[in-house]
């Protein structure tokens, strides 16, 4: 662009052939004087070659029959035999299943309600009691995982459980939530919701805090009311980040909480709470079907990428934001 | 505050304007408060649906395990015992584990911190020949990733199996982390001081260890909580990458015995079915001991930790 124009108006650009021709030692020059830079960078460069190139280059055992003597590169090609193993398999329908139930009711769920959150407690007036709701509702998100899920054990207990005792009070029958499978869907989404909403709201009210006050104090001079400047002042402003968060988490759907799902598994629940990952889990290094795993893993990775850039391509079109 | 005070006088003349509509900003004003009712309300409610949780475990943790079981503690505990922490800081897996996190987390942060300062400089410096390529090179491994099983393979073709190495490095840079960092130094470094330093004649790597490092206390502090926390609380890597029970952290240690509910060590093999009994709420009391004990560290870091994880979400929030 900056090329273009100057050369449009009649000011040729100081004449380019004699820099042309020393391009290349003048750009090993820049190099060779940003070694220090290089230098810095490389950690993370090698980090990212070992432990994100290299997987990338051994998935080409999806397409084969992996053996450790041979490696990622000698092993026979079997084409999409594994594919189609999986796909034929008898989990599939339930696996792929369970995955999305829990994407979509994550996304349903999960997803607005941090931002409701945030509209609300950016409406409160006492900074304390802002700040105090800030804080003990982030605060399950520095509580583990496994802590977590173990709170879920001890609290929904069938026999000693605090939901039970009060279900019990309430003279209902007690029920045996981490056991059953129709329980596990609600039982993730609530804790999910329990543990992160805090979290996630932040990052909106970092947004809103940069919304212009000005249109605020113009909109109450109009006499608009509270729901009305959230609805047409707060909700635009944080937009741009509401859509790149969607977008990562769609971006993100098929890997959201597999170590939840993981550590929340009994073998009652099974068949509701074994979704993709944890499938490629059991399969891959507990029964050591690498190769098959490993197909199972990419169409997980390969339909997740398809998300993301189908979603990406939607924000773009409706002039949204967009992560490129 | 400038802002409010500005228009306000000059709105004054028009006052007469909105006097003509009393009726409308009579019930908006109603409107509000029945939305800060609301809106108040709501949110005592999460407040109290996300504390009351905690706050029950903490209490039955020190309650009789019989009055818990019988559903008797609510509000306040019942027959104060301590036998459950007694219980846990007479186990040796939970002091192992503990200090295996130790190593973990403090090798981990320092790796990962470093790994990510160093990176994300060197990323934000705009005169980096090839810094497009190389910025390419880290976004695409956010959008694929080869899967669990060939990293497995990778770890164990490395040798790392069952090494701290595993715990600790498979992990180690996260390219969000990378990407905010990055934009904090584009955004606080600006290219003059780079330019005065070099004229004084500062190296790249002097500059950065003694103008750019002071100047990204904030984000240094960011950095290392997050890593904190997360190898503190991580318990993945080490499930599938060790197998040796000696070098457990403690979220896996505590899976074992909160999930899987290995009360092994806790001695359930007495005889008749009362014992039997009684065992195992003792082992569920030693549940809820265990949950206050490997949650208070970081409960009690927290309030030192909100400035800068506020901070953080401000940053994040820019890119």
């Amino acid at each position: 662009m900056s090329r273009t124009i100057p050369a449009r108006r009649g000011h040729p650009v100081a004449a380019p052939s004699p820099q042309r021709k020393n391009s290349l030692s003048l750009r090993l020059k820049r190099i060779s004087r940003a070694w220090q830079l290089y230098v810095l960078l490389a950690p993370a460069i090698i980090y990212i070659l070992v432990f994100k190139y290299w997987p990338m280059y051994g998935v080409q055992i999806a397409f084969k029959n992996y053996n450790p003597a041979d490696g990622f590169t000698d092993s026979p090609w079997v084409g999409l035999t594994h594919f189609i193993r999986f796909v034929n398999s008898y989990q599939f329908g339930q696996v792929v299943g369970n995955t999305l139930w829990i994407a979509v009711l994550g996304l349903l769920i999960a997803f607005p309600i941090p931002i409701i959150l945030a509209l609300l407690v950016n409406q409160l007036q006492s900074e304390r009691f802002k700040k105090f709701t800030q804080t003990v509702l982030y605060s399950p998100a520095f509580i583990s995982t496994v802590v977590v899920v173990g709170i879920m054990f001890v609290v929904l207990s069938p026999r000693s459980g605090l939901v039970n005792n009060a279900i019990q009070l309430g003279g209902g029958e007690p029920i045996f939530f981490m056991g059953s499978a129709e329980w596990f869907r609600p039982i993730y989404v609530i804790s999910d919701v329990w543990q992160n909403a805090g979290f996630s709201m932040i990052v909106y009210l970092a947004a809103l805090a940069a919304v212009d006050p000005a249109l605020h104090d113009a909109a109450k001079v109009d006499g608009a009311s509270k729901l009305q400047r959230i609805r047409h002042i707060d909700l635009p402003g944080i937009m741009p980040v509401v859509t790149i968060l969607f977008i990562l988490a769609i971006g993100n759907l098929l890997n959201v909480g597999f170590e939840k799902a993981l550590l929340m598994q009994t073998p009652l629940n099974l068949s509701t709470s074994e979704i993709i990952q944890t499938y490629v889990y059991h399969a891959g290094l507990q029964q050591a079907q690498f190769s098959y795993s490993a197909a199972i893993g990419l169409f997980n990775s390969l339909l997740n990428l398809a998300l993301l850039l189908v979603f990406n391509t939607i924000a773009r079109r409706a002039n949204q934001a967009t992560l490129w | 505050m400038s802002v409010t005070t500005n228009p306000r006088t000059i709105e004054n003349p028009k006052r007469t304007v909105n006097q003509a509509r009393p009726k409308q900003s009579l019930k908006d004003k109603y409107g509000d408060r029945a939305f800060n009712i609301a809106a108040t309300t709501v949110l005592l409610l999460s407040i109290l649906a996300v504390v009351y949780p905690l706050y029950f475990i903490v209490i039955a943790s020190i309650s009789d395990p019989n009055a818990v079981y019988e559903g008797k503690v609510w509000l306040f505990p019942s027959g104060i015992t301590t036998e459950g922490y007694e219980r846990i800081f007479a186990d040796s897996r939970i002091w192992n584990g503990l200090g295996n996190t130790v190593i973990y987390t403090v090798l981990g942060t320092a790796i990962s911190v470093s790994t990510i300062l160093f990176g994300a400089y060197a990323l934000s410096r705009k005169d980096m020949p090839g810094r497009k390529i190389l910025m390419l090179l880290f976004v695409i491994t956010m959008f694929f990733d080869g899967g669990l099983i060939t990293k497995y393979l990778v770890v164990r073709d490395l040798g790392m199996l069952d090494t701290v190495w595993a715990v600790v490095l498979p992990g180690a840079v996260g390219v969000w982390n990378l990407i905010i960092a990055r934009s904090f130094f584009e955004h606080t470094i600006p290219n003059e001081l780079r330019e005065a330093a070099q004229m004084d004649g500062a190296t790249d790597f002097k500059f950065f260890f003694q103008m750019v490092l002071p100047l990204s206390k904030p984000l240094i502090m960011l950095m290392i909580m997050v890593h904190v926390v997360a190898q503190w609380n991580s318990f993945f890597d080490a499930l599938i990458f060790l197998n040796d029970d000696s070098k457990y952290p403690l979220q896996l240690v505590l899976r074992n015995i909160l999930i899987q509910s290995d009360v092994s060590s806790t001695g359930t093999t007495g005889g008749d079915i009362e014992s039997y009994a009684a065992a195992q709420r003792i082992a569920e009391l030693t549940k809820y001991a265990m949950i206050v004990v490997s949650s208070l560290p970081l409960m009690i870091a927290l309030p030192f930790m909100q400035k800068h994880f506020t901070k953080g979400a401000m940053i994040g929030a820019v890119k």
